[in-house]
């Protein structure tokens, strides 16, 4: 197994989409991966059943910044229903590498800001943390 | 040079190693012949846990093969010897930092429970609200965390002497603190992130000339340069065996005889009681007061082969090959673009350099080069966040040598942090 840095993964970590933030969003969630320091918040505008605009701040390793930035651009435009269904295997498949053990927390951790927001807006059940 | 305690049959060959090769020296370490990624195996995070030699591991397995039984009660042989292999161990550590007495050597599971241990039984016996604790910024928090719940649950005021620029203790700022009277300083002799070797033998008299207690954290010294507890003069010191080629589950605690036969004792439990009733017990004599349950015994034979490992090289050939590693590895990084270290130069420091690589984050570096040149370093915050906020830093890449490393090593990593740079090229 190894974890290579394809090109596209250092794309999204030099340049991240939808990076900044919201003057007044519907949903603000930020976390910090206590291992590695990585930090990411998010700002999620919501019209209707629907993602209208998604940001995201933050600064760490190129994997946790990376697969933000990916996640980022899943949700834009998309149904809350499907937002509220994206889950580890999505990003894993955006992320197109094996992810090392040490790491998946890195991989992680815009999904986890992600839900959590969602659910701290009362718009999602609050998820158990998984053994990972 | 030392020369080895021949006192246990399954190290005595072990005894005339002083002058060996290190390519003799890798050889008893099989570790070190694995590979990780289809590539050689090149381990740099000793100060996290060191690799164990054969020595060590064939001494427990012989213990569990021959000599099991639990100790201190069984009045039968094989009882009996394991027992005394326990007590040897115990004997070997206390020579090998020159305590007094083996009753000085308290058995814990680590350097972390050692200080708890202080923190509890001395701490609740001698600090009092408003009471003043030093510490230092570059602790481990294992150094800091057990006087915090200690302030809290006593209101003991805490203050921390600062680090300079160039990971240095501020020694101007430790003695206008002690002129507030301190109960109690703590410090590490040897930083694990920026290698700082602190001058600790004059910060222990400088505190026990303001009436303080000592605490010294030698987790990273003890391991790699030779440590006399009595011409420092320390109170209470502590290491752990697994960061000394021993196993992970066993550590010191060294104190003045005094101090300990005054503290109350830790956990409560078999072989720390002399006597027993339903409603009141009495302690047993040092060491074991502080030594309730079974112990580590495998774990203890273990360490006491690592001790005879270590006198058998001779501790001040340890710091001379750390000295040597620790230069040539200071200035192959400093050639390398965009690298910054941290920390003082290799005068001043033991085997441990923390660096950061332009803006690479330290866990996409570590990641690299496990995979790219199958080299193991360590990235984070490495349990000192004080530290890394006082350097304004998430996290560092820190490499760490012992007496296995080679000038090689350290090349590959200057070849994996080159890799590093070209996948990142910004």
């Amino acid at each position: 197994m190894s974890m290579d840095y394809r090109e596209y993964i250092l794309d999204h970590y030099r340049d991240p989409r939808n990076y900044g933030t919201l003057e007044h969003p519907d949903v603000h969630c930020e976390d910090s991966n206590p291992l590695c320091g990585d930090q990411l918040g998010m700002d999620l505008q919501i019209e209707g059943d629907r993602v209208t605009e998604v940001r995201i701040q933050g600064r760490g390793c190129a994997i946790s910044q990376a697969s933000a930035s990916m996640l980022s651009e899943m949700i834009e435009g998309k149904t809350l229903e499907e937002v509220i269904a994206l889950g580890k295997e999505d990003v894993l498949e955006a992320l197109g590498i094996p992810i090392s053990p040490a790491r998946t927390k890195c991989a992680f951790l815009g999904l986890r800001v992600l839900h959590r927001g969602l659910a701290i807006a009362g718009l999602e059940q609050p998820q158990e943390d998984e053994d990972e | 040079m030392l020369t080895s305690d021949n006192t246990t049959p399954a190290t005595t060959v072990h005894s005339t190693q002083s002058g060996r090769s290190l390519a003799e020296i890798r050889q008893d370490f099989p570790i070190l012949a694995r590979q990780v990624h289809g590539k050689p195996f090149i381990y740099l995070d000793s100060t996290a846990s060191s690799q164990k030699p054969t020595a060590v591991l064939t001494a427990m397995n012989e213990y569990y093969h021959q000599h099991n039984a639990n100790v201190h009660r069984g009045v039968y042989l094989v009882s009996e010897e394991a027992t005394a292999g326990m007590e040897k161990a115990r004997v070997k550590i206390a020579r090998f930092i020159n305590a007094r007495q083996s009753k000085q050597i308290i058995f814990t599971r680590n350097t972390t429970e050692s200080i708890n241990l202080v923190a509890h039984t001395w701490g609740s016996a001698n600090i009092s609200s408003g009471d003043l604790i030093i510490l230092t910024e570059m602790e481990h928090h294992s150094n800091l965390v057990p006087w915090q719940l200690l302030a809290q649950r006593t209101g003991a005021r805490l203050e921390f002497v600062p680090v300079t620029d160039d990971g240095l203790l501020q020694l101007d700022v430790y003695a206008d603190l002690l002129r507030q009277q301190p109960k109690l300083v703590a410090f590490t002799h040897m930083s694990n992130v920026l290698g700082t070797i602190n001058p600790i033998h004059e910060m222990i008299a400088q505190a026990h000339a303001a009436g303080a207690i000592t605490m010294v954290d030698a987790a990273q010294s003890v391991p790699h340069l030779p440590v006399d507890v009595q011409a420092l003069d320390a109170d209470f010191l502590c290491f752990s065996a697994h960061k000394m080629l021993g196993p992970t589950g066993i550590g010191v605690l060294y104190g003045k005889k005094a101090l300990l036969e005054a503290m109350p004792p830790f956990m409560g439990g078999g072989d720390m009681i002399r006597t027993v009733k339903l409603r009141e017990s009495t302690w047993n004599d040092l060491p074991w007061k502080f030594e309730a349950g079974t112990p580590a015994i495998a774990e203890a034979i273990g360490f006491g082969a690592a001790i005879d490992y270590l006198n058998a090289l001779g501790m001040d050939n340890v710091r001379q090959h750390e000295r040597e590693i620790t230069s040539y590895a200071l200035d192959a990084l400093k050639a390398v673009p965009g690298l910054t270290i941290y920390g003082p130069e290799a005068d001043q420091r033991g085997g441990v350099v923390s660096f950061t690589l332009a803006d690479i984050h330290p866990h996409d570096l570590a990641s690299i080069l496990d995979q790219e040149v199958g080299v193991a370093i360590r990235a984070g915050h490495h349990c000192a966040q004080p530290l890394m906020e006082r350097y304004d830093l998430a996290a560092t890449a820190r490499a760490s040598f012992y007496i296995y490393t080679s000038k090689e090593e350290i090349d590959i990593l200057v070849q994996g942090l080159q890799k590093a740079q070209h996948i990142f090229r910004f």
